[in-house]
């Protein structure tokens, strides 16, 4: 098992997180993160060899829809609750890398 | 450096939009072009709340490419999650497959060339997800973002670097194209972004015994033919500059790269190196749940697939006695290439109909813009056309112009063409027995011509009327007035 | 509540022209108005607009139309079940005034059958939270000792029935978010089966936990808002096409001779006493019921709630990435660039403890932590859903304590998150599980604080349940008992 989480994972996991964390967001919940962690690691004490993982609570499959359009909401609704919009888009501030964030 | 050798290492990732009426996961219509943000409902718009369904035909169409690539079509696939942060996508994850994919470990023949062997690229898998919307930057001093790609069902299809030259990675894609546009999976419109191919590049080369190999250079979202042909050229000529210079250009000391395509510069360019990569925590939707896939569903898609573009295209060229060129041509597109087998069946002349599928039917299609099938001319009016000409009956010149006519007229092809005084029966005998039948018939007229000077000009024009009415309108009336005056000026 | 404020005495008044609709729903309003005063439970409540359905409902009656079983009944909903007339903001800033364009399915569900939806409550922000302290408004606190929590996250809808405002609510159970609450506040709520009430329009926080489920004052009302919210919903892949029975009619069954199972584990260390001694008591009534008692251990129970928080903030953390400033919801005033749009609206518009679920689900989900946390966690509920298949072979169901303890001080555990977790200890399991499971009141502490008891069936036994629950209620009285103030 990997070791707890110090404050440089816990930075790195705030920007994978896309969450600005002060220093001393960071220090707070480094502290409550591995006193978490070292809880959930009573968990190591069971074998789970051999045991299939449970994604979801009940075992079902093949729930599918005809391939069927229905009305879409239209763009005034869309756009109804956007921060901001230009000329019927969702805008913000321009985005520099074009690949992904 | 007379012992160099180099060795170009190539795979390639497609993304095939499937020919779905509406999105993966949800009911709004797949449309290109329309109002911005308008085709979207809070499925696709990742509202609070709102939840995903698989459609079915998406999976189907799939299942369908999978087969027509030879891939194993996996019993039981899963859904999974693909986080990383960027506004066209508006959950921030992609819903897509991880570890169980629809289909894998297929291949796909690549066209013999110069003679030579087919060429077997091996693919690695083929996966279902949905498609991010629109960032537009450009001219702007911010972003905007159209929502409505969001959501739309995509195939992605992965080789193994298996491809060996920029020609080769060439074929792939436009053969890929075809096969999918023929099973109907795509409409492939690649204008439209309906197929985009990501090639990733390295070179092996040899020097002095030893195998160096370059990183490997992730080339993004190419959208035409001829791209994916400059861009790998371009990128196997620079990485092996990059290389010449001390030959510390290779994968262990700078790792993989993504490069972008500046079509109008012709060169690449670095976007920002693959070890910085996303960290994309996949794991599977708890909101959909798996797709079984049986035996029976896998052979009922298979039934419908029938021939493959390149085995009716080498069947054509053997049967037919093609080339290359025209057999290919002629299995451009499915329904073309199945109207043309109907055209044949119903007994039009094959050999004429390819000549005038390649020639003038082609060329009606591409200025509608559309296939020979998209023209809407049925099998018998095509293979009566073929025959027509073949026979004699008209001339190939007239054919085009009959063509033509077909596209506005319902009429048969025949009839367009005596309409148009474009028939051409010139067989004297039947023509004679004609004019026979029209003499004996019309004693009075014939005694009128031959014994009435101020007569004889109406009367051989009546004789000429009534022989043209026996013959069904066949007779060639230059024939007809010859005969008849030749048939008077006997005793 | 006196039995003429029962949902089903209502629906039949009202259905029957003895009361319209509107008048019902204006006493209901009043009754809110006071609740929240004194309790703080709502986040939103339009009175025009919600008379005026009233109204619509009166007129639909006066017109002879077929009028579904909730005629005029108010219902409260919590406020992370989207409603298109009144906005839906999990009572987080980043959801700040956002108004959904469309209804939740049970909403429409509610509404078809003639419930009038009345006011939107309060919760722990989006539902994580197990003391509705986590609301980025306010605190709602316990009609029986304002000084205490009401439980969580459906807090909110829980107080709103506790105090008699509304007969009936909805709340949302993920980990215990229905059954804790109505255990602190001496109301019945009911978790249904994984599956058994669509989620289309209920706001996700662990999409293979969330289950929506009403709170009443007794069981028969939770039947009967059972029968109008389950069933198959084609919009969510998750609801299932399983029979639906009339819960409603099935209370009149009696349940037969019922084996129940008491869990050991349940019994261990933490357990409050007069919690224990209430339960035990409970036991008691339903061997006097005819109930053979089945001794049974469920071994992984004590993993349960290590499980849960690691799938619960792992799913989180992915549902909750689509917050973020640019589609809709709360964007930063001042971003630096577009990144920061992101990460600062984010920063600002979750509460601390959002923050730190994202937190702990990003890096149970990240490279390198993902086999020996989130994985891990899944293979270990598959552990646990086998514990309770073996023990309803030797039993029909479970009852045990709700929580550990009755209900705590405001800002007794908002510093250590790991023992607000711990108050979860009993409930979680039968979200991993996917099972159903019940909590109805059954004693008070010395110091009147009300106590609840929990009953967990196998998947899609609601039915079983709700008629063990209703011969409970039939022989005991602690159901009827409402806080001082609000006795009616």
């Amino acid at each position: 098992m990997p070791a707890p989480i110090d404050e440089a994972t816990v930075r790195h996991i705030a920007h994978l997180a896309r969450l600005k964390l002060s220093d001393d967001e960071v220090h707070r919940y480094t502290q409550q993160l591995v006193a978490i962690l070292e809880y959930v690691q009573q968990l190591n004490r069971l074998n789970v060899d051999g045991v299939e993982p449970t994604a979801h609570a009940l075992p079902i499959v093949n729930v599918l829809r005809p391939d069927e359009p229905r009305e879409p909401l239209g763009a005034e609704k869309a756009l109804a609750n956007a921060p901001q919009k230009a000329a019927g888009f969702f805008a913000l501030p321009k985005v520099l890398d074009q690949e992904g964030a | 450096m007379s012992n160099l050798t180099i060795r170009p290492i190539i795979g390639m990732e497609t993304h095939v939009q499937l020919a779905t009426r509406t999105k993966m996961f949800c009911g709004c219509p797949v449309e290109f072009g329309a109002e911005p943000n308008s085709r979207v409902c809070p499925v696709c718009l990742g509202l609070p709340g709102a939840l995903p369904v698989i459609n079915r035909r998406a999976v189907d169409l799939a299942i369908r490419m999978g087969l027509a690539l030879n891939c194993r079509i996996a019993t039981f696939s899963k859904w999974d999650r693909k986080s990383y942060y960027y506004p066209d996508l508006p959950k921030n994850y992609q819903i897509s497959q991880y570890d169980l994919p629809i289909a894998a470990e297929g291949h796909f023949e690549l066209p013999p060339r110069d003679a030579g062997e087919p060429r077997r690229v091996r693919i690695r898998r083929a996966h279902l997800e949905e498609d991010a919307g629109k960032n537009l930057h450009e001219g702007l001093d911010h972003t905007r973002v159209d929502l409505n790609r969001a959501g739309t069902p995509l195939l992605e299809i992965v080789t193994e670097p298996d491809l060996a030259s920029a020609d080769e990675a060439f074929a792939f894609a436009s053969e890929l194209q075809r096969l999918a546009v023929w099973l109907g999976v795509s409409e492939g419109v690649m204008q439209k972004g309906q197929m985009r191919f990501e090639p990733n590049v390295n070179v092996a080369i040899t020097f002095g015994g030893v195998e160096y190999r370059t990183p490997i250079a992730e080339i993004k979202n190419l959208n035409s033919f001829r791209a994916i042909r400059n861009a790998i050229a371009y990128e196997i000529d620079r990485q092996v500059g990059e290389w010449r210079r001390d030959h510390d250009y290779t994968l262990e000391k700078c790792g993989k790269l993504n490069l972008g395509w500046d079509d109008d510069r012709g060169v690449t360019e670095f976007q920002r190196s693959k070890e910085e990569a996303h960290d994309y925590r996949y794991f599977p939707d708890p909101d959909l749940v798996p797709v079984t896939i049986s035996a029976e569903q896998i052979d009922a898609i298979r039934s419908e697939i029938g021939e493959l573009p390149l085995a009716r295209q080498e069947r054509l060229r053997m049967q037919l006695a093609l080339t290359d060129v025209d057999a290919a041509t002629l299995t451009a597109d499915r329904a073309t290439s199945d109207l043309l087998a109907a055209a044949i069946a119903v007994g039009g002349d094959p050999k004429t109909l390819c000549k005038q599928f390649i020639s003038f039917w082609s060329a009606q299609a591409n200025a509608r813009s559309t296939t020979i099938a998209g023209l809407g001319v049925s099998a018998p009016r095509l293979a009566e056309l073929a025959n027509l000409t073949r026979d004699g009956t008209i001339s190939a010149t007239a054919a085009a112009t009959v063509a033509q006519k077909m596209l506005d007229v319902p009429a048969a092809p025949r009839e367009i063409a005596a309409a148009a005084g474009l028939l051409q029966v010139r067989d004297e005998a039947a023509t004679r027995e004609w004019v026979e039948q029209a003499v004996a018939a019309n004693p009075q007229a014939v005694r009128d011509a031959k014994e009435n000077p101020r007569k004889r000009q109406a009367a051989a024009g009546f004789l000429r009327g009534q022989v043209m009415k026996i013959s069904g309108g066949k007779a060639n009336p230059k024939l007809v007035g010859e005969l008849i005056e030749r048939r008077l000026a006997e005793p | 509540m006196t039995d003429e404020q029962s949902a089903r005495q209502i629906a039949q008044d009202v259905a029957a022209r003895k009361r319209s609709a509107e008048s019902v729903v204006a006493n209901a309003l009043d009754r809110l108005h006071a609740a929240d005063n004194a309790y703080q439970l709502l986040v939103a409540l339009d009175a025009d607009g919600t008379l005026a359905r009233a109204r619509d409902v009166d007129r639909r009656i006066a017109a002879g139309q077929r009028i579904g079983p909730l005629a005029g009944v108010p219902v409260a909903i919590k406020d992370n079940i989207c409603t298109s007339f009144l906005p839906t903001t999990c009572a987080s800033r980043i959801l700040d005034g956002f108004r959904p364009p469309y209804d939740a399915h049970v909403v429409e569900k509610l509404r078809a059958a003639g419930a009038v939806i009345v006011a939107k409550t309060n919760l722990d922000e989006f539902a994580m939270g197990s003391s509705t302290e986590n609301s980025a408004l306010r605190p709602t606190r316990n009609p029986w000792d304002p000084q205490r929590v009401p439980g969580g996250s459906s807090g909110g809808s829980a107080v709103a029935v506790a105090a008699r405002a509304v007969p009936i609510a909805l709340g949302s159970d993920t980990g215990g978010s229905i059954r804790q609450p109505a255990s602190l506040c001496g109301v019945c709520g009911l978790k249904p089966t994984y599956g058994r009430v669509s989620r289309y329009g209920l706001v996700a926080f662990a999409s293979s936990l969330d289950q929506v489920g009403p709170f009443a004052t007794d069981v028969h009302d939770l039947a009967l808002v059972l029968s109008v919210i389950a069933g198959h919903d084609a919009r969510d892949s998750t609801a299932v096409d399983e029979p639906l029975p009339d819960y409603a009619a099935e209370l009149d069954r009696p349940p037969g001779k019922l084996r129940i199972g008491r869990v050991r584990e349940h019994f261990a260390e933490g357990l409050d006493p007069p919690v224990a001694a209430a339960v035990d008591a409970a036991f008691e009534t339903f061997r006097s019921l005819g109930a053979e008692i089945v001794d049974l251990s469920l071994p992984h129970a004590p993993y349960a709630v290590a499980c849960y928080y690691l799938i619960c903030t792992a799913e989180a953390s992915s549902n909750l990435a689509r917050y973020d400033g640019v589609h809709y919801g709360y964007r930063t005033p001042r971003p630096a660039d577009y990144v920061d749009v992101y990460a600062a609206s984010r920063a600002e518009g979750f509460g601390p403890e959002v923050k730190r679920r994202i937190m702990l689900g990003t890096f149970a989900l990240s490279s390198g932590y993902h086999d020996a946390y989130y994985l891990r966690a899944l293979r270990v509920r598959t552990l646990i859903k086998n514990d309770f298949l073996g023990a309803f072979r030797s039993c029909d169901l479970i009852l045990g304590p709700t929580t550990p303890t009755a209900a705590f001080r405001l800002g007794e555990k908002t510093e250590d998150p790991l023992a607000m977790y711990l108050a979860d200890i009993y409930t979680v399991s039968a979200n991993l599980a996917g099972i159903p499971a019940l909590s109805i009141p059954c004693g008070f502490t010395p110091d009147g604080l009300p106590i609840g008891m929990q009953l967990a069936g196998p998947l899609f036994a609601e039915a079983r349940l709700l008629q063990a629950a209703a011969a409970y209620q039939s022989r005991t009285t602690w159901h009827t008992r409402a806080p001082a103030s609000n006795r009616s």
